[in-house]
């Protein structure tokens, strides 16, 4: 009985009735992973967006490559952290994923279904399966809808209800699973704090009984005291509810701490991909140690006898990426053939402890 | 502690009191605050959004705007004078040459319309009596000093023209532009990556340790003060509740709300098996409508019938490490955080 034991005090009440089918869903997660069929599939997923000139006679002189050439896995009931710096393009990923952002080229295969370039009706059926928490907690919630209608919104929107209470019970339940009483669904969202308004963010991206929820920096706009409320719930309800998580952040202590595998994010591509701790124990990609020095740690004796490695410049413009590896003008270690060689993932680690990098430079 | 009036202190705070008058009633975002820092010497403030730490900033340098705002109460002592009685024309020499400020969007507060070089030349010229000329070519060799490179061309350049670490990089030039005895950083790397965060930080540690000017570090983020202050406060809802040494505070923090924040930061240095994080309860109060006593004990949990009653005042609770806790004795205690701990994630 971990999750009675471990299961915030916000949350409690939504998980003691829960407690036995949320045993029965472990059995499942254990079942599925072994079968090891991926619930979402990105293969070679490029986003690029045009950049257009001119006010009547508009023309197109080039393209921003916010996602290049990106694949990955998530199995059911894990989570996939994503990281990188403002403009590596994870945000567009996870908006790419559930086709907010059509892709160029590539494909988003989830639960079997081919998204990219798919009919409206499959896409909103996948979207049932699948929904996204952004990251402002302000701007992602209407303000002229109360609480219950926005949590209640998934609901009407692929009739999952059978009678106007059966639609009442479900949003109730709603609130109590994100830790909030069900009397606050006739408030408006300036009434709520930025924590609440996230849990009901979270509440309605839970609607549909989804079994993906895409989280696009959901604590980044949140207090130090409040990210751990939410990121309690988060865990306590995917713990709950067998959901996987795409998990999209840039801060890296955050995505240790939440996900099964982490992706590491530079200028539109996945530099280095790896499962567990095993990214933050054996860091390969000259990026993912910059990142992980650069890093700060709450512990003044640790921090003082931590080297830094600083990097120099910015990240360059996806307008105009550098040839080569993407990274080799800010990076430490790179060498002539950096310019002119793409790197490609080379797989390192071990079947259960899964590492791919992307660098001609890496040693292992 | 001090004699009255006089401080041996470069700057030293004394009861600040700073308020607001919103529609909603009188908010007082900085309620009491006393705060000293040494020559040379970096001290940070950190707190959560709304604890009242920039209001705090802004009362010390005076550019609290005013309506709303108002400075009530206190003393603000830098070298030995009370900023709070100068008039403004002399507050104004105080600003530059005596406490520079970096504050934390760039791109707001440099201006659109002129140029670096404008704007670095100003205080130059305002302050240090320079020539166009000379302020110039200071200008060039203040840019080079954080690291702009090709620092003549750049200098012509708009603030648009710029990414956000330059940005950050222009404000620590104009900043430190007039040899300024104290610096203060208000969240001055927060809007950046981490990556150029820790370009900023280096830059601005390897600065103030090169002219030995003291540094005031206003974050919400313990991790960023944890490598490079000498000494941390942690405010709450407008008061400093805890105070001490880097190594003191985080390795033995004796105030609930301080060992509440520690506890719920994700390290990077634990696996993920490491289980849940310890959550404060609650939200940050309103602040209309403070509660009574100690104005953590709504969301406390060593919270006992006094802390409701009583606001807890600051006791010595190691060398130079001062807490404002009733029942600071018991947070102290390794054996009570270990059952906090789990009283939290319960």
């Amino acid at each position: 009985m971990r999750y009675l034991q471990t299961t915030s005090a916000a949350t409690a009440v939504a998980t003691a009735p829960d407690a036995v089918g949320a045993l029965a869903s472990m059995g499942e997660i254990a079942a599925v992973n072994l079968s090891a069929v991926p619930l979402l599939s990105v293969r070679d997923l490029n986003v690029h967006f045009p950049i257009n000139r001119g006010f009547i006679l508009q023309r197109t002189v080039g393209h921003i490559r916010a996602v290049n050439g990106v694949s990955f896995d998530v199995n059911p009931g894990e989570t996939l952290g994503v990281v990188g710096e403002s403009g590596s393009g994870k945000t567009t990923v996870a908006r790419a994923v559930i086709q907010l952002e059509r892709p160029t080229s590539g494909s988003v295969i989830f639960q079997g279904e081919q998204l990219v370039g798919a009919t409206s009706d499959v896409l909103r059926n996948a979207r049932r399966s699948m929904s996204m928490v952004f990251q402002d907690p302000y701007g992602s919630l209407n303000p002229r809808m109360r609480a219950g209608n926005i949590v209640g919104e998934p609901l009407r929107a692929h009739r999952v209800f059978e009678s106007k209470n059966e639609y009442l019970d479900r949003v109730a339940e709603l609130f109590q699973m994100v830790g909030m009483h069900p009397g606050v669904a006739s408030r408006y969202p300036h009434q709520f704090s930025g924590g609440q308004r996230q849990r009901i963010a979270i509440a309605r991206s839970l609607a549909a009984n989804p079994n993906l929820i895409l989280l696009d920096e959901p604590v980044s706009a949140l207090d130090v005291s409040i990210q751990a409320q939410v990121i309690n719930l988060l865990e306590d309800l995917q713990d709950e509810h067998d959901l996987a998580y795409v998990f999209v952040a840039h801060d890296l202590s955050v995505v240790r701490h939440t996900a099964h595998r982490t992706a590491v994010m530079y200028l539109g591509k996945i530099v280095e991909i790896a499962d567990g701790d095993e990214i933050y124990d054996n860091p390969l990609h000259p990026y993912t140690q910059a990142l992980l020095s650069a890093a700060p740690m709450p512990d003044p004796v640790l921090e003082r006898k931590r080297e830094r490695i600083v990097l120099t410049g910015d990240i360059p413009s996806p307008a105009n990426p550098p040839s080569g590896c993407v990274f080799r003008t800010r990076c430490p270690i790179a060498i002539d053939d950096c310019a002119e060689v793409v790197p490609q993932m080379r797989s390192t680690g071990s079947l259960t402890r899964r590492h791919e990098v992307a660098c001609i430079r890496a040693e292992f | 502690m001090e004699l009255a009036g006089a401080s041996r202190h470069l700057l030293e705070v004394r009861n600040l009191e700073t308020e607001f008058h919103t529609d909603y009633g009188v908010v007082r975002a900085v309620d009491g605050v006393d705060l000293h820092i040494d020559e040379g010497e970096t001290v940070g403030l950190v707190g959560e959004s709304g604890c009242g730490k920039s209001v705090a900033a802004l009362s010390i340098v005076r550019l609290v705007p005013d309506p709303p705002g108002r400075i009530v109460g206190g003393q603000v002592l830098f070298e030995g004078t009370d900023l709070l009685q100068l008039d403004v024309r002399e507050m104004r020499h105080v600003r530059g040459p005596g406490i520079g400020i970096i504050f934390q969007e760039p791109l707001t507060s440099l201006n659109p319309v002129l140029s670096i070089e404008r704007q670095i030349v100003e205080p130059l010229q305002e302050h240090l009596g320079m020539t166009r000329r000379q302020a110039s070519s200071r200008t060039a060799e203040l840019l080079d000093l954080v690291g702009i490179p090709d620092p003549s061309a750049r200098m012509r350049d708009y603030p648009h023209m710029l990414s956000g670490g330059q940005r950050q990089r222009i404000m620590i030039a104009i900043a430190l532009s007039c040899n300024p005895r104290l610096l203060i950083a208000d969240e001055a790397t927060t809007a950046l990556d981490v990556t150029i965060q820790a370009q900023i930080l280096e830059l601005m540690k390897d600065l103030t340790e090169r002219f030995g000017t003291a540094l005031l570090m206003i974050t919400h983020n313990l991790g960023v003060v944890a490598r490079y202050a000498d000494r941390v406060c942690v405010m709450y809802a407008g008061k400093i509740r805890e105070m001490g040494p880097s190594e003191e505070l985080y390795g033995n923090p004796r105030h609930p709300y301080t060992l509440g924040l520690l506890g719920s930061v994700p390290r990077l240095d634990s696996a993920r098996e490491s289980g849940k994080l310890m959550q404060i309860p609650g939200d940050v109060p309103d602040p209309t409508m403070m509660p009574p006593g100690c104005a953590f004990h709504p969301r406390c949990d060593y919270a006992v019938e006094r802390c409701s009653e009583e606001d807890p005042w600051m006791e010595e609770v190691g060398v130079g490490h001062v807490a404002a806790c009733w029942e600071r004795a018991r947070v102290g205690n390794i054996e009570s955080k270990m059952v906090s701990n789990r009283n939290v994630s319960a």
